[in-house]
């Protein structure tokens, strides 16, 4: 436990107006990359104010090193923010931004000068010390305010959204910047995006938050891989989902009756029992589309349309009850059956997430 | 549910006590005069003191014939003033929209500056140029167009364009405003459409408009019910609403009478008021 | 033939603008023109001479009302400008219930007829016994001037970035210094321009002070009314040219600082 530097307890908050939190817990490690990831007005962001103190929650502990920061304001927690819209102040050039946090420790002026000049080398924007921020791009300022936040050697930086303004190209190139300059620093990073793709490639751990609530809390790959709600299953990734019956059940193979036909299980992953209502979802990339039936697996299908996505070749199918579905295939555009050809799906059943149970229809 | 110590309570109330000298002034200075200027009017014998009994006697004395024709005479005058303003203002707020940015900038300081100036002083000086032996006299004898000087000073037109001149500035910036922010792709739709220059104006451009020339009606029309030492300046000895106040406080010396008179200004004012924000009117920011 | 027309309108709108700029600027330039005058009667020009300032700055009572105007526009609209810039940032902040009913109050004496406050004030005022004078004289200036301030300053907090305050609590600012460091400087222009309006409206006031001042206390406008109602004297010019100057100062400045405000602002998006 003594690793353990943030702990959420138990956080309820409840605003007038529906935006709301549901005894959220959470145990953040030292040097760990936490993202919340979440639709807008799934309570990220109010989450993350809770941390830093710019919102009190009604109940339940903030507890950073083992000493509870609930009541303590904002001022007086060793945790600093970037904010989505920077919030550079835009009376101060870039030094003094960079520097105010300093200066409001009563720092050193020495001191306060060299800290600074080291943040600005590490965000590579030494050159640009006197602009003043309307004279910076959005790259720019987003890296002073990373800067900024940073100066006072916070124990913990908490990013809301801080990419969200930038282009694709830029987005890219800063994700790999902020993921290396916190493996540097060693310094603990809780962020919100509701990127799913950023949030895959840069944390340590993602919280997936739905209406106040964490709806899975794991490692990028358990959330891909092992999806533990729908929710979860659409909001990352493009898969398939097929909702059926376990029909039968023999040690790790179970056999589910859809609407479209038997498919098998993997029913160690979620403790299947016969009788019981579950659902698959496959990945669109493990999903497989062929001309000739494949043993286990009775999924006949219509193509529709083949479309060539890079490397590989995306087939559009419908199933006999009308709904849609996605297939990749290794082959070659030519070589790909032709639409109105009757197909047959087939995956890796260990590599199909089952949901089943309790969080079944969530 | 929500905790004692939450930052947002401190929040607001650190808030609460920063607002609490203006809070003080808007209860004393504000809503205390007024309340007793109220009661006052609903009294007889003098101020509103505790004991006074309420009666609706200043109320009836209002309705002698010769105080309605005086309200009747400050609404007639508002009501030119502010057709007036319209006829004027609107093709300037109009013409100063469609002019390019920088001029744009240049015309919003020339109408502003007087905006913010003495209309007292500005009086003055249409009083110089209006005088018997006045530079417009002046000019109008050099040209030849009249044998002797007219007396502007004291006539009905003199008051009126008095009011109007210190007024048009309240029509101008709402009318600019309503017009500059109109999308004028719409009247290129209506002329590509086939429609008359005249025709898209109507249909187009006037209803789009209309938010801007309420506000600058309202704008115009309720302080010039009240607007009392005009009529004095130029002389002429028209009675409106505000001379017949002034009288009853300082030389009749009704209070009630008085208090009466200016609810029933306040009344219209905010009635005015009203109607204009039911019929879908904006804040009337003036800045 | 659509050229034609555009060329019309391209010739109609600048003399239109022109026209109605002159008569707007005419009486002005009058007032500054004939505060020079040589001749007693105002209407017509008889040669150039100061005269009428060196009596006027000679007159012990004008240089008192000149005084006076001066105290009460510095006094009441440095008043107003703290008072209706707490107000501003306060009213933003707080939550409670009172607040919308708060700003209409303050913002009410520019709605209201000045006759009918004025009244209002002089009956109250007598009726509690307070003195009228300059006493009087500073606290409903500072009344009136308040919503200039106000409006000014809740404008431009309104286009501000609750981030930004919220960011220097992050890094370690007490709500004071927030104040101090960051919402002061940037709400700075704001209320400066407010509080040169608000001197502009005080040194122009005839009927708010025209009730509530004393026999003993006059102001310039008070001077310049009952002079402009005997008639007008060439003295009065020079006054009225004065009081324009000072307020033409303070609007110039005011403008000047709402622009560095509007600049500012911009900045900050």
């Amino acid at each position: 436990m003594r690793d353990i530097l943030l702990s959420l307890q138990h956080i309820t908050k409840n605003f007038g107006e529906g935006d709301i939190l549901h005894d959220i817990s959470l145990d953040v490690r030292r040097g760990e990359f936490v993202t919340l990831l979440g639709a807008s007005g799934c309570g990220k962001t109010t989450t993350l104010r809770i941390i830093s103190g710019l919102e009190t929650p009604d109940e339940g502990q903030v507890i950073l090193n083992g000493q509870d920061m609930t009541a303590l304001p904002p001022e007086k927690r060793p945790v600093n923010t970037v904010f989505q819209s920077y919030a550079l102040f835009p009376h101060m050039n870039v030094e003094k931004n960079v520097a105010y946090g300093l200066r409001v420790r009563g720092m050193e002026k020495k001191a306060i000068a060299q800290r600074v000049s080291e943040m600005l080398d590490l965000v590579q924007m030494s050159a640009y010390a006197k602009r003043m921020p309307a004279q910076l791009s959005g790259g720019q300022r987003q890296r002073i305010a990373i800067a900024r936040a940073l100066a006072p050697q916070p124990q913990l930086l908490l990013l809301d959204e801080p990419l969200g303004a930038l282009d694709l190209q830029l987005r890219r190139q800063m994700q790999l910047e902020l993921k290396r300059l916190q493996k540097k620093l060693g310094i603990t990073f809780i962020y919100i995006t509701h990127d799913q793709e950023e949030a895959v490639n840069m944390s340590d751990r993602i919280a997936v938050m739905r209406d106040g609530r964490f709806e899975q809390l794991g490692t990028p790959e358990e959330i891909y891989d092992a999806p533990m709600t729908r929710y979860v299953a659409q909001f990352i990734g493009r898969s398939t989902i097929l909702t059926g019956r376990v029909e039968s059940c023999s040690g790790d193979h179970a056999v589910v009756k859809t609407e479209n036909g038997r498919v098998p299980a993997d029913a160690s992953r979620a403790n299947l029992k016969e009788g019981e209502m579950c659902d698959l979802c496959v990945r669109t990339e493990r999903m497989r589309a062929d001309t000739a039936p494949v043993p286990g697996f009775d999924l006949p299908a219509t193509l529709q349309e083949v479309r060539y996505a890079g490397g590989s070749v995306l087939m559009y199918v419908r199933l006999s009850d009308g709904s849609e579905a996605v297939a990749t295939s290794e082959a070659r555009m030519a070589d790909a059956p032709q639409p109105g050809a009757r197909v047959f799906l087939h995956w890796n059943p260990a590599q199909a997430a089952v949901i089943g149970g309790a969080s079944h229809g969530a | 549910m929500v905790r004692k110590d939450s930052i947002r309570r401190q929040e607001s109330r650190r808030g609460a006590l920063m607002a609490a000298p203006m809070a003080c002034f808007a209860v004393l200075l504000v809503a205390l005069p007024l309340i007793y200027v109220l009661c006052t009017s609903l009294v007889s014998g003098g101020k509103f003191t505790f004991s006074s009994a309420f009666t609706l006697d200043a109320y009836r004395a209002l309705l002698r014939e010769d105080y309605l024709r005086v309200f009747a005479n400050s609404l007639q005058l508002a009501f030119f003033t502010t057709v007036i303003s319209l006829v004027v203002g609107y093709p300037f707020g109009y013409c100063m929209a469609r002019a390019g940015r920088r001029w744009k900038a240049l015309l919003m300081m020339l109408v502003i500056i007087p905006f913010w100036t003495s209309a007292l002083v500005r009086i003055f000086g249409w009083k110089i140029l209006l005088q018997a032996n006045g530079p417009i006299n002046g000019v109008l004898r050099a040209l030849g167009l009249i044998d002797q000087n007219i007396r502007f000073l004291g006539s009905y037109g003199s008051v009126l364009l008095a009011m109007v001149y210190c007024l048009i500035s309240f029509m101008i910036l709402p009318c600019y405003n309503a017009v500059d922010k109109m999308d004028f792709t719409l009247v290129e739709a209506a002329r590509d459409l086939g429609s008359k220059p005249w025709r898209a104006f109507l249909t187009v451009t006037l209803p789009l408009t209309m938010p801007g020339i309420l506000a600058g009606c309202v704008l115009v029309f309720v302080p010039s019910v009240g607007l009392f030492y005009l009529s004095d300046i130029m002389g002429g000895g028209l009675v409106l609403v505000g001379n017949l106040i002034r009288d009853q406080l300082l030389k009749v010396r009704d209070w009630n009478v008085g208090s009466a008179m200016s609810m029933v200004l306040i009344v219209l004012s905010a009635g005015i008021y009203l109607l204009y924000r039911k019929a879908g009117g904006d804040n009337l920011g003036v800045f | 033939m659509a050229a034609g027309k555009r060329k019309k309108r391209k010739v109609f709108s600048p003399i239109y603008l022109t026209l109605v700029l002159i008569v707007l600027y005419l009486p002005i330039l009058m007032v500054v023109l004939y505060s020079f005058n040589a001749g007693r009667t105002i209407g017509s020009w008889q040669g150039f001479t100061t005269d009428w300032y060196a009596r006027l700055f000679a007159n012990a009572l004008m240089a008192d009302a000149l005084k006076n105007s001066l105290l009460l526009a510095v006094i009441s609209s440095a008043l107003a400008g703290g008072i209706g810039t707490l107000g501003a940032i306060g009213l933003s902040k707080t939550h409670m219930k009172l607040g919308g009913a708060v700003e209409t109050l303050a913002t009410l004496p520019m709605m209201i007829p000045e006759l009918v406050l004025g009244m209002a004030y002089l009956a109250v005022f007598t009726g509690i016994g307070i003195q009228l004078g300059m006493g009087a004289l500073v606290l409903t200036h500072t009344t009136f001037c308040i919503p200039y301030v106000f409006i000014n300053v809740k404008s431009r907090l309104v286009g501000m970035d609750p981030a930004v305050e919220e960011a220097a609590r992050d890094l370690g600012a007490s709500p004071m210094r927030v104040m101090r460091d960051i919402t002061l400087p940037l709400i700075a222009p704001a209320v400066v321009s407010g509080m040169m309006l608000s001197a502009a409206m005080s040194l122009d006031d005839v009927v708010i002070s025209f009730f509530v001042t004393s026999a003993e206390t006059t102001t310039l406008p008070l001077k310049v009314y009952t002079g402009l109602r005997s008639g007008g004297t060439p003295e009065i010019n020079a006054l009225s040219t004065l009081m324009l100057g000072a307020i033409f100062l303070c609007v110039a400045l005011s403008q000047l600082f709402a622009a560095r405000s509007q600049k500012k602002m911009n900045s900050a998006r």
